[in-house]
């Protein structure tokens, strides 16, 4: 699969100016979004496609719209009151915002790992079981632990918490926790995983240990991550797109976009002139 | 020169008000260990006369009598039920209503409402007491004839009317100090509102919760006007909520009303009965605020 995106990177770069035509099948599109906190705009005339099983990283300067337009695509900005989104985010093919979506159903499909990790205050075990409990996966005792297990290996942590599956998931360092928040996340075996800056509070170290799950993963999940790291986004993504001010300046492959960026703001980003 | 002079001044006015504000603070401190002196060395000289264990064991209450015992567990009974009625009504009302001002009401009806249940909280007792007595007391005897006059259901159910904004408030408070974050995981990993509510939410502020309904528990039984005016004043060691009964509180406030000769055994019994209820509400209270510093450190 991804050697299909490899050959359709050869595509020039996407602007938001230029629409989806040229990027085959994207797992998820936006088109000419828009985005409101009350009165302000956040995200102005978004439109890109992100491409299955690679991962995309969104950098731009603190306030540029990168974590809403993330958090749009799973629909997490509905519990923030007077919002508004205009436009199109199609996942599948399927318009996430029209009428009658079941943002539950979108959720367990577009899983989020969260910039603080956030563990329940209950045990590891319990973390990872959650997703599966709430929605009715958890099948009997021994599928449960089955799931449970499989997940904690998935986020390479399972070596680490293996002898203490009961104790509270608080006692895990800032790393570990990011790591069993990842575990939880995958547990209910989504399609998307959604980063937004899961690294930016972890030492290098633990840092390090996210980025090389983010590569194991992509061989099964579509990820986006959100990073003001440019030297994170440069190791492990594939894609990269350039926000500032709300809007998309530049968009492409992140070996392209870092050596050779077509716009002279990402130029002046990416050199770290600004930002 | 007059420099020097308005320094030393000033500095004069700051130990006189520092010496001031301490002498404040002392006092309300001394006053409280005074209050307690006169409680233990008037126990004490009860205890003199009374065994504790026929204090603290026997089933009849008549100090004022002929026949005099003093059996403290009927007033302890009237205390524990007129409680556990107010609490019936106080726990989860107050907690649905927290749960619903925290996690689902907008935040221009929270701004509303939260205050306007608080103010439920500066209604004065006596006048719930004669609320209980002459409007909640008739009404339920349209369903339940056999309820008498005085009784312990409607005094507690309008105790548990008047604790409900307590527990409530602090209810919502322990709530909306969950962070986000853990809210925003549960949504985002397929939660409804309500399994979020109910499986994350409450759950994390789970000690903040019982804090506050120990409390309410403990300003039940501390309540002294609305059972004084319509629960009757009649110690019996009894479950059923419809005949008179007397709390502890009551009987503190009938003595201290009437003619007993100061020094006196029977004037002596308040001060026991005064001493055990303090017990009981400051054991509530300490076990209150160790599960809310508990609570606090977790979040912060």
């Amino acid at each position: 699969m991804s050697r299909v995106y490899e050959a359709q990177s050869l595509l020039p770069f996407v602007t938001a100016s230029t629409t989806l035509a040229s990027e085959g099948p994207s797992k998820i599109a936006a088109t000419h979004l828009d985005f409101y906190y009350g009165q302000a705009q956040a995200l102005t005339d978004l439109s890109l496609g992100i491409p299955p099983n690679l991962v995309t990283a969104f950098i731009g300067p603190s306030g540029c719209g990168k974590s809403t337009f993330l958090r749009t695509l799973n629909r997490m900005n509905d519990i923030i009151p007077r919002t508004r989104v205009t436009g199109e985010v199609r996942i599948d093919g399927q318009d996430i915002y029209a009428p009658g979506t079941d943002v539950v159903a979108l959720r367990r499909k577009v899983g989020m790992v969260f910039q603080k990790s956030n563990p329940f205050p209950k045990s590891i075990f319990e973390n990872v079981a959650y997703g599966l409990r709430v929605n009715g996966l958890q099948g009997n005792r021994s599928e449960l632990n089955e799931r449970v297990e499989e997940s904690l290996r998935a986020a390479a942590i399972w070596d680490e918490v293996k002898d203490r599956l009961h104790q509270s998931a608080l006692s895990l360092s800032g790393g570990q926790q990011q790591r069993l928040c990842i575990a939880r996340t995958l547990a209910i075996q989504p399609e998307v995983v959604l980063m937004d800056e899961p690294a930016s509070a972890l030492d290098p170290m633990a840092t390090q240990r996210i980025e090389e799950l983010i590569f194991e993963l992509k061989k099964t999940y579509t990820i986006v991550i959100v990073t003001h790291n440019m030297q994170q986004a440069a190791r492990v993504s594939d894609r990269t797109a350039f926000f500032w001010l709300g809007r998309l300046i530049e968009y492409g492959p992140t070996d392209r976009l870092f050596t050779n960026p077509q716009e002279k703001l990402t130029e002046d980003y990416v050199t770290g002139r600004f930002g | 020169m007059a420099m020097r002079l308005s320094n030393r001044i000033r500095r004069r006015a700051e130990t006189v008000i520092e010496c001031v504000l301490f002498l404040c603070a002392a006092g309300s401190v001394l006053i409280t260990a005074g209050i307690i002196a006169v409680l233990v060395m008037e126990t004490a000289a009860f205890l003199r006369d009374v065994s504790i264990v026929e204090f603290l064991t026997g089933t009849n209450w008549t100090p004022l009598f002929s026949d005099k015992h003093f059996g403290v567990l009927p007033l302890v009974a009237g205390t524990a039920l007129v409680s556990a009625i107010a609490m019936a009504i106080a726990l989860p009302a107050g907690l649905l209503s927290a749960i619903y001002l925290s996690e689902y009401a907008p935040s221009r009806v929270r701004r509303v409402l939260k205050p306007t249940l608080e103010l439920l909280a500066g209604v004065p007792t006596v006048v719930y007491g004669y609320f209980a007595l002459l409007f909640v007391t008739p009404l339920l005897q349209q369903w339940i004839p056999s309820l008498s006059g005085f009784n312990a259901l409607a005094p507690g159910l309008v105790m548990g009317l008047m604790i409900l904004p307590l527990v409530s408030s602090l209810s919502e408070d322990a709530l909306h100090a969950v962070p986000d974050g853990l809210r925003e995981a549960a949504f985002a990993l397929g939660s409804t509102r309500m399994q979020t509510t109910l499986r994350v939410v409450v759950p994390a502020a789970v000690s903040g919760i019982a804090a506050s309904f120990i409390l309410g528990i403990s300003r039940a039984i501390g309540e002294t006007m609305i059972v004084a005016v319509a629960a009757g004043q009649q110690p019996r060691l009894t479950a059923n909520p419809l005949v008179p009964v007397e709390t502890m509180t009551a009987y503190i406030v009938q003595v201290s009303l009437g003619d007993t000769p100061a020094g006196t055994l029977e004037y002596r019994t308040i001060f026991a009965v005064g001493m055990l209820l303090f017990i009981m509400t400051f054991t509530l209270n300490v076990v209150s605020n160790w599960l809310r510093q508990r609570f606090k450190g977790m979040y912060s």
